[in-house]
């Protein structure tokens, strides 16, 4: 812990730094989008937006290193296809309904081929283990203020229409026969899981980030009556699950990612598997 | 019975000369059907008859292919917001997390101006929807949780939610399904003082429950008759279910996607 500490404020390695607080930050994005996730039980839909995200990764490091376009950077091509994925999704899982899932399953592995393809084809050498899996050395200082930006966007969205965006997560039908453009609000739902899945994917990858996004939610959701009580402890729990990964990462030298994941994951696992025993037992 | 017709109100709902089909699959044929405001009336008919497609006509979900459906003299559509709805099926989880409040504040979305745009229920809704709850006789269950009622209960709340939107017409799709036969006699006390004050249409296969609410039925098996439920005798039933038996097996030879249709 001790060497933990010493390393968060050593001025040599300001990632370790920066990746902590990125998930820190993002814990409140976290909390109360990934709750509306698993609540209106798209994280489907979310794990098909933050996978296809690699199309764009690969595509905007060809531009820029194939052709010279300097301005492409991968966060741009994520930002681009992330939302570009998120709102064709939503239509489809709006409008085609009985294939919905097969045609989701198509742009998630698509998105990621064409992404692989893209990468082969750039020149140099490019990891693209550090985008699948996420790399805490590639955070850099504006990060941290797009997930700050990003978290005051999600926290007035959620102050202001919580009524709306609660009635369309529970019974988008009724919401819309309300007056509500329930359509509208579910495709800026996913349109707010892509952003989410763009900023964090440096520190837990685009695998992954579906987990950080859902996982403390699904924990929060044991022990919630309502969905805003869920949407606060889902932050907490997220905020310690990240500082939990980065607690027992940097001294076992273990990838920082997969760490918080396993942390989440496990904790998750233990939470619902108890519920169930004290149910049937 | 004639009296809608030289009202001056126009009526609740109006459907002349609706046909509707699922691609190739008629359901609706010629539908004529007037309903008066202050009017509680019944649709019965068998499963896959149409009951729930002339629901979905009248809130503007569905649009005819032929004919024309109004609701106050309305388009269906800019008339949603004077409908109290409460579905058959919720498409809710039962794990949601919300309160019954939560969940009886929803019908009080869609109101005018700055509180509207947002979807704020104001001090106005907040009564509303404490009204709406004791009608339904669940005013101490507001702060319980919604996924630990029992299906009789949930059905009361959402029959609250509609009632919350202080509505002109109450729509129910099946409101007896799911309860027992304690809460239906309660249901069935609330309806009959909400009839006073309100056009009622109710969807039910359960011409019992009905005959004692109603005085006319819309009886649906793709087309559409109305009895003053007094009248409605064996033969009548008979009619109007032994088509069903013929329309049933019909369908299962020629195409079976009516039943997800339906």
């Amino acid at each position: 812990m001790g060497e933990f500490y010493d390393a968060l404020i050593d001025p040599e390695f300001p990632f370790v730094r920066y990746g902590l607080v990125a998930g820190l930050l993002a814990s409140v994005a976290f909390g109360i989008v990934g709750t509306y996730v698993v609540a209106r039980r798209i994280t489907y839909l979310a794990g098909a937006i933050a996978h296809s995200v690699l199309g764009g990764i690969g595509a905007s490091l060809y531009l820029q290193k194939a052709h010279g376009l300097t301005w492409c950077d991968p966060t741009i091509g994520a930002l681009i296809s992330a939302l570009a994925a998120a709102l064709v999704i939503g239509l489809v899982s709006l409008y085609a309904r009985q294939r919905e899932d097969t045609v989701i399953g198509a742009i998630w592995a698509t998105g990621m081929a064409i992404g692989l393809l893209f990468l082969a084809k750039t020149p140099g050498r490019v990891d693209a283990m550090s985008y699948l899996f996420g790399n805490i050395q590639l955070i850099a200082q504006k990060d941290l203020t797009l997930v700050a930006g990003l978290d005051v966007v999600v926290i007035l969205l959620a102050l202001f229409w919580h009524r709306k965006l609660l009635a369309v997560c529970f019974d988008q039908e009724f919401a819309e026969l309300r007056g509500v453009r329930a359509k509208g609000y579910y495709l800026l739902l996913l349109c707010l899981t892509a952003l989410c899945v763009v900023l964090l994917m440096r520190v837990v990858g685009i695998v992954m980030v579906i987990a950080l996004l859902t996982l403390p939610a699904a924990v929060a959701g044991q022990f919630s009556r309502r969905l805003w009580h869920m949407m606060v402890l889902a932050m907490l729990f997220c905020a310690a699950f990240v500082m939990a990964g980065f607690a027992v990462h940097y001294p076992n030298d273990l990838p920082a990612g997969p760490t918080i994941i396993v942390v989440a994951g496990t904790t998750y696992l233990c939470v619902a598997g108890s519920r169930l025993l004290l149910k049937t037992g | 019975m004639s009296k809608s017709n030289s009202s001056p109100l126009p009526p609740a709902v109006l459907f002349e000369d609706v046909s509707f089909a699922y691609r190739s699959i008629r359901v609706l044929e010629h539908v004529s059907v007037s309903i008066a405001q202050g009017e509680s009336i019944s649709i019965v008919g068998p499963n896959g008859g149409g009951k729930t497609t002339l629901v979905r006509l009248i809130l503007g979900l569905l649009q005819p292919d032929e004919g024309k459906v109004r609701v106050f003299g309305l388009m269906p559509r800019h008339a949603r917001l004077r409908v109290g709805y409460m579905p058959q099926h919720a498409q809710h989880d039962p794990q949601f997390p919300v309160t019954v409040m939560d969940v009886v504040l929803m019908g009080c979305l869609g109101r005018p101006g700055w509180s509207g745009l947002f979807g704020w229920h104001g001090s106005a809704g907040r009564r509303a929807a404490t009204e709406a709850l004791d009608r339904v006789g669940m005013a101490d269950c507001r702060r319980c949780s919604f996924a630990t009622l029992s299906g009789g209960q949930r059905q009361r709340v959402l029959i609250a939610r509609a009632l919350a939107s202080e509505p002109e017409l109450l729509l129910l799709d099946e409101p007896t399904a799911n309860v027992d036969s304690a809460s239906e006699t309660q249901l069935l006390e609330v309806l009959r003082q909400l009839g006073r004050e309100m056009t009622i249409i109710m969807v039910s296969h359960d011409l019992a429950f009905v005959a004692d609410l109603v005085r006319k039925a819309i009886c649906v098996n793709r087309r559409v008759v109305v009895h003053p439920t007094s009248q409605i005798t064996g033969e009548i039933i008979r009619d109007l279910y032994e088509r069903d038996m013929r329309l049933v097996q019909h369908g299962q030879h020629v195409s079976p996607q009516e039943l997800t249709h339906g």
